[in-house]
C-alpha cells in the first residue's frame, strides 16, 4: 500500500500513512469551511486500502480542534475502517486527547459508541 | 457590559481570511488572560461554529441607492462570569420559523439530552449542501452549557436580523 503525506495547514490536519508500520496519523486542527474537499482523497484512499487485505492498520487521531463540518467526515473515515476491519484486517483506533480536554475525550467516546471498533483513549500532555 | 471588556468587535463582510484573523486575535487574548485549556478550547470551538455559520448563511439585504449595509456583526466580550460571543446576520424571513424552532428545541433540553441529540444527528444525519449537517447549533449549545440567547428583528424586504449570544464559562 502506498504511503500518503498531506501537510497540515492552520485549518486542516496533517495526514500521514507509513506503509511499513501500517500507522495512519491525523494530527492538528480540522476546521475547514468545506471538509468534504479535504477528506475525500483520504476516504478514497481508505477504499483502495480495503481492497488490500491482510495488513493491519492503526489510526492515531491526534486532533487539537475539529469543527462540526469535519465531524461527519471523520465519522466516514471511521466507517471505512469498520469495513476494513469486517473484511478481516486488524484495525485499531487510538483517540488522543489533551489532559483536561474533556470535550475531546467525550467526542472520542461518541465515535466509539457509533463505530464497531474498540477505541483506545490516550491522554497526552499536549497535541 | 462595559466597553473595556470588549475583546473584539467587527461589523462588515465576513470572509475565510477574516475568520482566521478573528480566531487568532481571540486565541492570543485568551493566552494573555492565562485562561485554562478547557475555556480556551471551548471558546475556539464555539467561535469557529458561529463564524462559519455567518460565512455560510449570509443573506444580504438589497443595497439601496448605493448604500451598502453591513453584512454581519461579531463581538466577543469578557464579563464577570465568563465570556460572550455575539454574532448577528440577516436571514430570509422564510427561514426564521425553522431556525427559531430548532433553537427553542435545543433550549428546552438539558445537557444530557443535547449530548444524545448530537450523537444521533452525527450518526444518522446527512451533510447539508453547506456542509453543516445541522450539528453546528447543537455543538454550540453543548460546549456553552448555557441556554442560547437569540432574537429576530424584522428588517423588511423579507429579511430579518438574527442575533445570537453564546455564553462561555
Amino acid at each position: 500500500m502506498e504511503s500518503i503525506k498531506i501537510e497540515g495547514t492552520p485549518k486542516t490536519p496533517t495526514v500521514k500513512f507509513d506503509s511499513l508500520s501500517g500507522v495512519l496519523v491525523i494530527r492538528g486542527r480540522s476546521i475547514p469551511e468545506n471538509s468534504i474537499d479535504f477528506y475525500k482523497p483520504l476516504i478514497d484512499w481508505l477504499d483502495s486500502y480495503a481492497e488490500v487485505t491482510g495488513e493491519g492498520l492503526t489510526l492515531n487521531m491526534e486532533l487539537e480542534y475539529f469543527n462540526t463540518s469535519s465531524s461527519k467526515c471523520i465519522l466516514d473515515v471511521f466507517k471505512k475502517l469498520e469495513n476494513i476491519s469486517k473484511q478481516g484486517t486488524n484495525v485499531s483506533v487510538k483517540w488522543h486527547y489533551e489532559e483536561d480536554d474533556e470535550d475531546m475525550l467525550e467526542a472520542g467516546e461518541d465515535y466509539d459508541a457509533i463505530i464497531d471498533i474498540a477505541f483506545e483513549m490516550v491522554k497526552v500532555e499536549e497535541i | 457590559m462595559e466597553r473595556k471588556n470588549i475583546m473584539l468587535s467587527f461589523k462588515g463582510e465576513m470572509s475565510a481570511e477574516l475568520l482566521t484573523s478573528i480566531l487568532q486575535i481571540i486565541e492570543n487574548k485568551l493566552d494573555l488572560f492565562g485562561e485554562s485549556l478547557k475555556v480556551k478550547k471551548r471558546m475556539f470551538n464555539i467561535m469557529v461554529e458561529c463564524l462559519q455559520n455567518l460565512h455560510h448563511h449570509i443573506t444580504q439585504p438589497a443595497k439601496d441607492a448605493g448604500k451598502e449595509l453591513p453584512s454581519v456583526i461579531v463581538m466577543v466580550a469578557k464579563n464577570v462570569t465568563g465570556y460572550s460571543i455575539i454574532t448577528g446576520n440577516f436571514v430570509q424571513d422564510k427561514e426564521v420559523g425553522d431556525l427559531q424552532n430548532r433553537l427553542e428545541e435545543i433550549n428546552s433540553m438539558d445537557q444530557d439530552q443535547i449530548k444524545k441529540l448530537y450523537k444521533s444527528v452525527l450518526a444518522e444525519g446527512k451533510i447539508s449542501e453547506k456542509g453543516g449537517g445541522g450539528l453546528g447549533m447543537i455543538d454550540i449549545a453543548r460546549k456553552s452549557g448555557e441556554k442560547l440567547d437569540f432574537g429576530f428583528i424584522p428588517f423588511g424586504e423579507e429579511k430579518s436580523f438574527f442575533s445570537l449570544n453564546v455564553k462561555v464559562k
